[in-house]
């Protein structure tokens, strides 16, 4: 049986459901690995973008997957995912988001048709701080998922290149 | 089941330690767990240890998961050791390349320990 996801994505031609897609694959991750449900707003947010989680794609679908957060966001989802309390996580909190994102974007890809045997993926690559801009290619497109972590913003975005 | 020695491969520590809670999670109990944060340093680990279970992602530096458990046959530490692969990478073509390499198992990112019981648990003599 097909899960919401694999019925939504259709396949790697067209995009227009894609955005349903990451939400789909993004609340996966967190529900399995993290024990918690990402809700969605019930008014738009301002974005806190203290950490970046980035992931890059390439093959059939070239682009990069990003997670942006509060450093108290993540650190929480890496207590969650580690299972022990946010005061005691150190370094790894980078490692385990970084993870998280890959396995977001993972869990996308396999859920479009022919992403998941034509699409590779980086190692993630994580950015503390807010003073960056990613520059993609001008016809570019882009997709945004804006959800609620702990009540805490979470914005998932996937910049497509090709 | 006897208490086992455990090879966790994986680029991330906190993953490492996911699939290590996951193991004890799904009953498996380790004398053990040996870790290494890619092929290479796998082999390295197997050089000097025996262990009765790996458990490895594909996406790494250095030497990817499927690369380590094709050369895994050349390995006497490594002999008759099952091998389960933990990994984003969902495709048909990397599951049938890394069961064709050797592998036993093969979950997908993200996963349940009760997905790590189901897989793991046989490969040891034990119903799931």
């Amino acid at each position: 049986m097909k899960t919401t996801g694999e019925l939504l994505a259709g396949n790697a031609s067209g995009h227009e459901n894609w955005g349903k897609v990451l939400e789909v694959a993004a609340r996966e991750v967190f529900e399995l690995m993290l024990g918690c449900t990402l809700t969605h707003p019930e008014t738009p947010f301002e974005e806190v973008r203290e950490i970046t989680a980035m992931v890059g794609l390439a093959g059939l679908l070239c682009g990069v997957m990003g997670i942006r957060c509060s450093l108290k966001a993540s650190t929480c989802m890496a207590s969650k995912m580690l299972g022990v309390e946010p005061g005691t996580i150190g370094p790894e909190m980078r490692d385990a988001f970084g993870e998280i994102c890959n396995m977001v974007a993972g869990n996308f890809k396999n859920k479009i048709a022919r992403l998941g045997n034509e699409c590779m993926l980086s190692v993630p690559t994580v950015i503390t701080g807010n003073d960056y801009c990613l520059h993609s290619p001008t016809d570019s497109e882009a997709l945004e998922v804006r959800l609620l972590f702990e009540d805490m913003p979470v914005i998932i975005s996937l910049q497509i290149h090709n | 089941m006897n208490s086992i020695r455990t090879l966790i491969v994986d680029d991330s520590s906190v993953m490492r330690k996911i699939v290590e809670r996951s193991l004890k999670q799904a009953g498996v109990e380790m004398s053990a767990v040996l870790e290494a944060g890619n092929g290479a340093e796998a082999l390295a680990v197997l050089a000097d240890n025996k262990v009765d279970l790996i458990l490895c992602d594909i996406n790494m530096p250095v030497m990817d998961g499927l690369e380590l458990v094709k050369q895994l046959g050349g390995v006497p530490n490594a002999k008759g050791v099952p091998v389960v692969m933990i990994t984003t990478e969902g495709s048909e073509s990397h599951v049938v390349q890394a069961l064709s390499a050797g592998a036993r198992g093969y979950i997908r990112k993200p996963f349940t320990a009760e997905q790590v019981k189901e897989h793991v648990l046989p490969l040891l003599g034990v119903n799931a």
